[in-house]
């Protein structure tokens, strides 16, 4: 126990302190991990060898992360993509390859090794691309986008070169470790489709995708409503786990990627309502494996062989990074990727990634690579990864500012599409989304109430399923990019904190806040709310006008009373307001009493009609010469 | 003829003749008389259903107080709103044609304070051309706007009292197409002690 705490304590610190560090400082949060790594691991050497099967664990960031992804893409953009998943990915893929090995070759390594290598270097990494892009806001700029559609290609081509790198097996280092290897690789994975035939597997494997593609359009919605129901935001959370890792045990057990599973359920779930909810509560799991994941990396970087030939390493490094670029870059003039575009995706997809060391891990146990070289070639991709964050800083400092600023802006625009966020679905909340909506602005509708949420999809509302009150919800929601939050909630406290800390993360945003009364007014005033709607004030002056009306008093004249009462009470609220203390209540508030006394005196002297030089009053409207100089004449008098 | 009144004052409760003219306007039968201000008090005004109740009607009576040398501003935005291209006017816009426009106009100015030589430089038929204009353009024939100078503190007066007859005499005898229209669009202006000698005995 006290090792796995003291081991928890160490990852943990390092990342607390390395990851902030190195934000302050402009390198993003992917360096600060790798930094973290390589300080406890080959440093320090307070971590060893124990990294590897923590590494694997981590992994399991990258397909968390691939969830998350397919949440954030409906099948409609996937199906939009697709020449480009295709296009780009396959040349990406098979280029490399055959550039790597090329090159394999004339190093002088045998043609299977060599492709062997190049299977393994033509990988990006997803992990490093994807937190880079999302944490720079460039996921949805042309060369995200392209970079996106190789990353995903190359998840999946991982599954077939899984399949592939065993046929290249080398003869004389099957008979040195055939012993060794065979006794422990095979028993120990489970598994639904071994020993069955070729259409059997085929079979297995596409029942099992049905079943995640069925089971998310199908079953997720009366279990999120189920789960919903039991009110333990912690039930939420453990659902939304077990679907991830369930899925990816699936995949496992038919032999396909639990990547590319739970990508498959995002993209089915991005349409669901309880999207947010899903999105907030695995993410920070996927953060901090992710980040795990990224120390390990530092932490696996074997200093001993790194500095034994420290000049060859770096140098196949650097000339792997180059060729890569030089790969990505055709293809980004192929597909006339333009500017700034062109060359995020050249430089941020040239390093190796985390499926290499997967694949090189596979590849030594098939006895297709041998092990010095392996260990040569791991040290490549790690440091090549090192340096993908220098790749981006590279970018962000010299290649942007060269950009001609037409192009910049035209990414920001399709980027800065601000919805608009009402938090609460109730009765309030669908009148003020149906009001928007039906004008053509984009709403982002919350609500806890999975009842309300049925409701609304029922009669065609887009709704999302989640307390509104929660930061990470708002977050998921797109509060970063948000134009505008609309309040709707009930309960007045949560509201009063949901204004206070947008409010800190976002002093421009525009919050439009449902109150109860004139002391929720007032808090929300002095919260920053910039639009205060008290809920009964205006149904209460319309229904004085209707009593009006039915008394006699002509309907125009009505109408101008119940405006100088709003008029008046606005007034006065703006007056209390002054003399409010939100730590007393309203009425052991001396002053406030006082106070109140004296301008209700005051209104009721107003709405009377004695004092026509009262601004505001409806007194002086279309009077009549003569009349209006007798009501003057009066007021001089008194 | 069925005649429809269109009474607009924002200020009723102080209104003496306006008051006295309605309720003379509402006893006649065949009479349709509207408040507009009591319609439309938040001046939503209904354009389809204005433009249907126009449609039912012979006549339309403009009834109001002049106001800064013009109609109330809910009488003007009835006429922007309501008064549509394609109905009123323009391509296909005849669905007005040879309805009467008669304006029932009461000014708080004597007479004498209008004509070229007063201080307002204009007389009201002039001031009240734009009306005459857009009846025009409606292709609604103009009568002479029936009206009363001086019209402020008359409460109970001999004035009021037979202004508001006269305006009973005049809708009645619109209703039962007893009204002389081509001699009451002659004058500039109709005034109480006019109306006897429009009425025509003979047509009925």
């Amino acid at each position: 126990m006290s090792g796995f705490l003291f081991q928890a304590f160490i990852y943990l610190i390092a990342a607390v302190i390395a990851v902030p560090i190195a934000k302050r400082l402009g390198l993003g949060s992917v360096l600060g991990y790798l930094i973290a790594g390589i300080v406890i691991g080959p440093l320090l050497g307070i971590v060893g060898s124990e990294t590897m099967s923590i590494q694997h664990f981590a992994e399991f960031g990258v397909v968390m992360m691939l969830f998350l992804v397919g949440l954030e893409l409906e099948p409609r953009a996937l199906w939009a993509m697709r020449h480009r998943l295709l296009g780009l990915g396959g040349l990406q893929v098979f280029g490399t390859i055959a550039a790597v090995t090329a090159v394999g070759m004339l190093f002088g390594l045998g043609w299977t090794v060599a492709l062997a290598v190049g299977l393994v270097l033509s990988l990006s990494s997803t992990a490093i691309v994807l937190q880079t892009f999302n944490e720079k806001g460039l996921m949805k700029s042309d060369g995200g986008q392209a970079g996106f559609s190789v990353l995903l290609f190359q998840d999946i081509a991982v599954i077939p070169m899984l399949a592939l790198l065993p046929l290249l097996a080398l003869p004389e280092l099957l008979n040195i470790i055939s012993g060794a290897a065979s006794g422990s690789s095979h028993d120990a994975e489970l598994s639904l489709v071994a020993g069955l035939a070729g259409w059997q597997v085929a079979l297995v494997t596409t029942g099992a995708v049905a079943a995640v593609v069925g089971g998310g359009h199908y079953l997720s919605r009366p279990l999120f409503r189920f789960i919903a129901g039991s009110q333990l935001r912690e039930m939420f959370i453990a659902t939304a786990l077990l679907l991830v890792i369930g899925i990816a045990l699936l995949m496992t057990l038919v032999g396909l990627s639990p990547a590319l599973g739970t990508f498959l359920a995002g993209v089915v779930l991005a349409n669901s309502e309880y999207r947010h909810e899903l999105e907030s509560n695995i993410e920070p799991f996927k953060g901090l494996l992710l980040g795990l994941f990224f120390i390990t990396v530092g932490a696996g970087i074997n200093f001993a062989i790194l500095f034994g030939d420290f000049a060859m390493i770096i140098g196949l490094s650097i000339g792997l990074i180059a060729l890569k670029a030089f790969i990505f870059w055709c293809l980004a003039v192929m597909f006339k990727l333009k500017g700034a575009d062109k060359w995020l995706f050249t430089l941020g997809l040239a390093q190796a990634g985390e499926f290499g060391f997967v694949l090189l891990s596979f590849a030594v146990k098939s006895s297709v690579i041998p092990v010095d070289l392996s260990q040569t070639l791991l040290l490549v991709v790690a440091i090549s990864m090192l340096l993908t964050p220098l790749l981006f800083i590279f970018f962000d400092n010299f290649i942007l500012p060269r950009m001609d600023q037409g192009q910049q802006r035209k990414t920001d625009e399709i980027d800065t599409k601000g919805a608009i966020i009402i938090a609460g679905a109730g009765r309030f909340g669908q009148v003020v989304n149906r009001m928007l909506r039906s004008n053509g602005f984009e709403t982002v509708v919350l609500d806890h109430s999975a009842e309300t949420i049925d409701h609304m999809t029922l009669f065609g509302v887009k709704a999302f399923f989640g307390d509104p009150s929660r930061p990470d919800l708002l977050h998921a929601a797109g509060i970063n990019d948000a134009e505008m939050l609309v309040i709707a909630i009930d309960d007045q406290d949560r509201a009063l904190e949901m204004v206070k800390h947008v409010r800190m993360d976002h002093p421009n945003l525009h919050i439009v806040v449902r109150a109860y009364g004139r002391n929720d007014v007032y808090d929300f005033y002095a919260a920053g709310a910039n639009d205060i709607i008290r809920e009964t004030f205006d149904s209460a002056v319309r229904a004085g006008r209707s009593a009006l009306e039915s008394l006699g008093v002509h309907p125009h004249e009505a109408e101008k009373i119940s405006r100088a009462f709003v008029k008046s009470d606005q007034d006065m609220l703006r007056q209390m307001a002054g003399v409010h203390d939100p730590d007393l209540p309203s009425s052991q508030n001396p002053e406030y009493v006082a106070l109140a006394k004296e301008v209700m005196q005051q209104q009721e002297e107003a709405m009377q009609g004695s004092r026509a030089r009262q601004s505001g009053s409806q007194d002086r409207a279309w009077l009549p010469p003569e009349t209006a100089n007798k009501i003057l004449s009066k007021e001089i008098e008194e | 003829m069925k005649t429809l009144v269109l009474y607009a004052h924002p200020r009723q409760q102080h209104s003496n003749v306006n008051a006295a003219m309605s309720k003379a306007a509402q006893s006649v039968d065949g009479v349709s008389f509207v408040d507009l201000y009591a319609r439309y008090p938040r001046q939503n005004i209904d354009i389809d259903y204005e433009q249907k109740q126009l449609l039912e009607h012979d006549a339309v009576v403009f009834q109001f107080p002049l106001m800064w040398y013009s109609t109330p501003s809910l009488l003007k935005e009835w006429q922007d709103l309501v008064l549509e291209y394609s109905f009123a006017y323009g391509e296909g816009g005849d669905s007005l044609s040879g309805k009467l426009w008669i304006n029932a106009v009461t000014v708080g100015a004597p007479e004498s304070a209008y004509g070229s030589k007063s201080h307002n430089k204009y007389s009201l038929a002039e001031f009240l051309s734009p009306l005459k204009a857009t009846a025009n353009l409606c292709h609604m024939p103009y009568l002479a706007p029936y009206t009363l100078f001086s019209s402020l503190n008359l409460a109970g007066s001999e004035t009021m009292k037979d202004h508001a007859y006269g305006y009973k005499t005049m809708l009645e005898a619109l209703c039962a197409d007893k009204f002389d229209i081509k001699a009451s669009q002659k004058p500039d202006l109709l005034f109480a002690a006019d109306i006897p000698a429009l009425i025509n005995e003979a047509s009925s």
